[in-house]
């Protein structure tokens, strides 16, 4: 396992980060030491937010023991054996492709396949949430099959549908609410993954493990 | 109740902001200038998680449908209650049937409105803020309208107390002010010439700039690739280069998660400074220490103690 380091953000902030790679093992130490963090409830921090290999604590600059945050953050850094805690298994529908769809088209020209083909090799992986961000409920899901890594757009988006399915490199993601995005829309998933109403709004946490399963208009039309 | 006659440009509610959902992706909000919320709180003898209206350029008329006490802090702008000038900063009483209407704004580019009891919206993840992008908290998610009814807490009053002149609102009058930065981890990608540059440069505040983000133009920088373009954890303050070059300051609606590189952050006492530029205003940003950061701060909140 490799090694980690901590960095002041400004006057508010620390980061902790890990090795700089898309990898479930450092991720789930990161989420470990997110998780510590939150379960120490030190006075003063207000967020603690995990990313694909680092953990960023927001803290009030008066009211927070600087020293004992750091050494918290040490302590759980060095924990080297961390088993990958076990996501749940989640199966959202996708109905891929048409107006749901619109950049289904350019992903199989950048694959050199069919459209066919990008849906069957986009529902046939297991994906990992490592991130929500960006947006409330928003997953960045890895790893993308190379052959359907197509980067950004080049001019993102002003409106994206609630619902979406992208693709932007090796990661995938489903934008819970209409935004302005630059994602590689190949479909859209009927089911509300963020809902404001429930005590834990957010249906996808990181750790789960997604898979996507094609659906036809008529499924999407009766499931939403 | 409080009628909006007009809802002014941008008006929003804002308390202390929504904090603790951020891993979900759930942006913050809150007040843009955090201090002159805090006054507008004090003043009316409001708790200081109370919510108040942000306004933003050009303020809304309101009408008062039942005796109470009221404030207006921030940018500074000509104010009537029924046609009858009345002072900022200072504890004013309404009676039933009022209205506070908003003339020329004379410095600054937000100002908050204290209503004794706070506005009362009902609480989204814990917070009343209004996040628009993310259509959360205040009313319905969005900037006020006319028509809108707003209710108000039932807390009672402890104290009114009419408020000290905010120290800080000697700098909105200015067309463009300086800033503290603290430099980032990030900053050796720009290189040392390009850090020169950063603080040697007069930058101005573009018109786009809102509550997400202050956009800025001037002598663009660069940065070298870091090799790993999975975006991490932002906070409010960073000043983030685009590939574009242009600086962006992330102001309190910022997405939780972002890209871009960021050379620097603005340190906490400042962040009010920025909220109150508007448009066209020119910011130029010097080097601080994490120690000359906090004794600002410490400053700042000193301001804030009043008769305690």
């Amino acid at each position: 396992m490799g090694g980690w380091s901590l960095s002041h953000v400004g006057d508010s902030a620390v980061v902790l980060e890990f090795e700089q790679t898309l990898d479930p093992l450092v991720n789930a130490r990161a989420m470990a030491v997110g998780g510590a963090v939150r379960r120490a409830g030190q006075r003063g921090v207000q967020d603690v937010l995990e990313g694909f290999c680092s953990v960023t604590v927001v803290f009030k600059p008066l009211e927070t023991d600087l020293t004992e945050l750091i050494s918290t953050l040490q302590r759980e850094a060095d924990v080297q054996a961390r088993a990958i805690v076990g996501g749940r298994e989640i199966a959202l529908p996708v109905c891929y492709g048409g107006s749901f769809g619109p950049d289904l088209g350019a992903v199989a020209s950048f694959g050199s396949c069919s459209e066919q083909e990008v849906i069957r090799t986009h529902s046939a992986s297991v994906y990992r949430v490592y991130m929500l961000g960006f947006m409330p409920g928003f997953s960045y899901m890895a790893t993308v099959d190379s052959r359907i890594a197509m980067p950004r757009r080049v001019e993102p988006r002003v409106r994206v549908p609630a619902g979406s399915v992208g693709i932007a490199g090796m990661q995938t993601g489903l934008y819970p609410l209409e935004a302005p995005g630059g994602w590689q829309l190949i479909g859209r998933c009927p089911i509300k993954v963020f809902d404001i109403e429930n005590p834990n709004p957010c249906l996808l946490r990181v750790g789960d493990s997604v898979r996507f399963r094609a659906i036809t208009e008529e499924e999407y039309l009766q499931l939403g | 109740m409080i009628v909006v006659l007009r809802p002014g440009f941008f008006s929003t509610v804002q308390d202390d902001g929504r904090w603790g959902y951020q891993r979900l992706g759930v942006q913050v909000a809150g007040p843009m200038d955090r201090v002159s919320h805090r006054l507008a709180n004090l003043i009316v003898g409001n708790c200081s998680s109370c919510a108040t209206l942000e306004v933003t350029l050009r303020g809304p008329t309101l009408k008062f449908e039942y005796d109470t006490i009221f404030v207006v802090t921030g940018a500074e702008f000509e104010l009537f209650l029924d046609s009858v000038g009345v002072a900022m900063n200072t504890a004013q009483v309404a009676r039933s049937g009022s209205c506070l209407s908003f003339g020329e704004r004379r410095s600054g580019a937000r100002s908050y409105i204290g209503i004794a009891g706070g506005i009362d919206v009902k609480p989204v993840l814990g917070s009343r803020s209004t996040h628009v992008a993310s259509r959360m908290g205040g009313v319905d998610g969005r900037a006020l309208k006319t028509g809108d009814r707003l209710p108000v807490g039932g807390d009672v009053i402890r104290s009114v107390r009419s408020g000290p002149k905010w120290e800080v609102g000697a700098e909105v009058a200015k067309e463009g002010t300086r800033v503290r930065v603290i430099l980032g981890r990030d900053h050796k990608r720009f290189g040392l010439e390009g850090v020169a540059r950063f603080e040697s440069s007069r930058y101005q505040v573009k018109r786009d700039s809102d509550r997400m983000g202050y956009r800025l133009s001037g002598r663009s920088l660069k940065a070298t690739s870091a090799g790993f373009d999975f975006s991490s954890a932002v906070v409010t303050g960073a000043i983030q280069i685009p590939p574009s070059g242009q600086p962006i300051i992330l102001m309190v609606d910022h997405q939780t998660t972002g890209g871009y590189p960021s050379i620097g952050h603005v340190i906490t006492a400042d962040l009010p400074i920025v909220a109150q530029l508007a448009p066209e205003s020119w910011i130029e940003f010097e080097n601080c220490d994490r120690a000359s950061a906090l004794t600002a701060l410490i400053k700042q909140e000193r301001g804030l103690m009043v008769d305690q």
